[in-house]
This record gives C-alpha cells, sequence and structure tokens, in this order.
C-alpha cells in the first residue's frame, strides 16, 4: 500500500467525518431554533432550509455526501463505513464539551468499542479489489 | 410499522452503498481535484446510472429514517441502525467481493456494539 494512498486516505476520512458531524450540528441547531417543523407549508419549509445556519449545515452535508463518494472511487467500502463511524465519537465529545451534555459510563463504553473497531479496521489494508481496466 | 421502517433504512441504506461503491470503483480513482476536473468527474457520474441511483436509494433511506424518528424514540432508532454495520460489511464481501478478513469483521462488529451501547441512558 503506497503512503500517498494512505496520506490521501486518511485526509479524506477527516474530511468525511468533520462535513457530516458539523453538517448535523449546525442543521439541528438551525431547525431547533425555528421550533417545530411539522404542519408547515412547502413556503416555510423553503424559509427554514435558507435559515443560514441550516443552509450552512446543508452545505457541509452535501460536502459530506461528495468527498465520500471521492473515497470510494478508491478505498473499500468495508473499510469506510466502519472507519467513519467516529463520527459518533466526536458527536458525543462536541455534546459534552460544547453542550455540556452527561453522558454515561454505558456510553463512554460504547465510544470504547468503536474506537476499538475502528482501530482494526484502520489497520487492514484500504483497498481489496483490483481496480477496472479503463474502458474505452 | 417501526420494524418495517428499521427495515426499509437498513436495506436502502446497504443498497445505496453497494450502488454508489460500484458507480464510483468503475468511475475509477479521481486522482485530480481542481475545479475544471472535478467538473469533469460530476458530468460522467451523472452518466453512469449506478449514481442516480444510488442517490434516489439514499432519498428512500433518508425519508424511511425521517418517518421512524417521528414515530420512535431516537433511543430505539439508533441502537436498531447499529445493524447497518453488519449489513454493510457483507454486502462488501458477497456483492462487492472486497476481502473481509477476521480483523475486518471484528472491527464491525466491535463498531455495531459500540452504537448499539450508545443509545443506552
Amino acid at each position: 500500500m503506497s503512503d500517498h494512498l494512505r496520506l490521501k486516505t486518511r485526509v479524506f476520512v477527516v474530511i468525511v467525518v468533520l462535513a457530516n458531524v458539523l453538517g448535523n450540528f449546525f442543521m439541528s441547531w438551525g431547525v431547533k431554533r425555528r421550533g417545530s417543523l411539522l404542519g408547515l407549508s412547502m413556503l416555510e419549509y423553503i424559509r427554514v432550509i435558507l435559515d443560514p445556519w441550516v443552509a450552512f449545515g446543508v452545505t457541509l452535508l452535501i460536502i459530506w455526501m461528495l468527498s465520500r463518494m471521492a473515497l470510494l472511487s478508491w478505498a473499500d467500502l468495508s473499510y469506510v463505513v466502519p472507519v467513519t463511524a467516529i463520527g459518533y465519537v466526536l458527536t458525543a465529545v462536541l455534546g459534552r464539551v460544547f453542550l455540556g451534555e452527561q453522558i454515561s459510563g454505558a456510553r463512554w463504553a460504547g465510544t470504547l468499542f468503536i474506537v476499538a473497531g475502528i482501530a482494526l479496521v484502520g489497520s487492514t489494508s484500504i483497498r481489496t479489489t483490483a481496480p477496472e481496466a479503463p474502458r474505452e | 410499522m417501526k420494524w418495517l421502517l428499521v427495515a426499509l433504512v437498513v436495506l436502502c441504506t446497504a443498497l445505496a452503498d453497494y450502488l454508489q461503491t460500484t458507480g464510483m470503483k468503475r468511475h475509477g480513482e479521481i486522482h485530480d481535484f481542481r475545479p475544471g476536473a472535478l467538473g469533469r468527474v460530476a458530468s460522467a457520474l451523472a452518466r453512469n446510472w449506478y449514481i442516480p441511483a444510488a442517490v434516489a436509494t439514499m432519498a428512500v433511506s433518508f425519508y424511511a429514517f425521517i418517518t421512524l424518528l417521528s414515530i420512535a424514540d431516537l433511543s430505539f432508532a439508533v441502537p436498531a441502525t447499529a445493524a447497518n454495520y453488519i449489513a454493510e460489511t457483507l454486502v462488501a464481501r458477497y456483492l462487492l467481493k472486497e476481502t473481509v478478513n477476521a480483523k475486518r469483521w471484528t472491527g464491525a462488529g466491535l463498531v455495531a456494539f459500540g452504537v448499539l451501547l450508545l443509545a443506552l441512558p
């Protein structure tokens, strides 16, 4: 496995995870400021999406989807899916640090299991299938 | 109804990732990240039917998940979707023919179990 591919994969994993965690965070923050979405008309829904924080969250989630697609152009699905689960851990830490949420023992244990699983999967090779021959 | 929605979420997520991975592997590794080159990638992907199909399937999965959240607690929805990690590893092994060795199975299992625990109060 080339060092270049490993570095490129790490960089993309970081982008995928940050875009997902921050995208969800800003979207839920923006939506919660507006109150319940139930029973909104189409026009009001569009207004919520145009809220600057919601729009910022949605933009980050679009970046999340595109960077994950790029990552899957060279990395295994069975590598990408577990490794990007680090987002759960980051969400728990962000909640603890910025929102003062209490995290129970069971939750910390869950976090440890996730980190252990990621460490195992992260030590396997990034790609196990042969690249397709270019088709002209 | 709850379990039906969970099944729909897990199935559609796995199917969407199968389609997305197949489409992206067919396109080939992206090397050039300059805007012009990315524009060409986008136009190639739009014509590779796997990608639009993946996006449509993802939309169904997202809609099913939102509906699930509207009738069930988050503490039910999150652990139920931990099954995703197992479903996706099965898809990777049997449909995408990736090599899932013992390390990867164990890792995916630990992540799924960790996600289950996260939902405990």
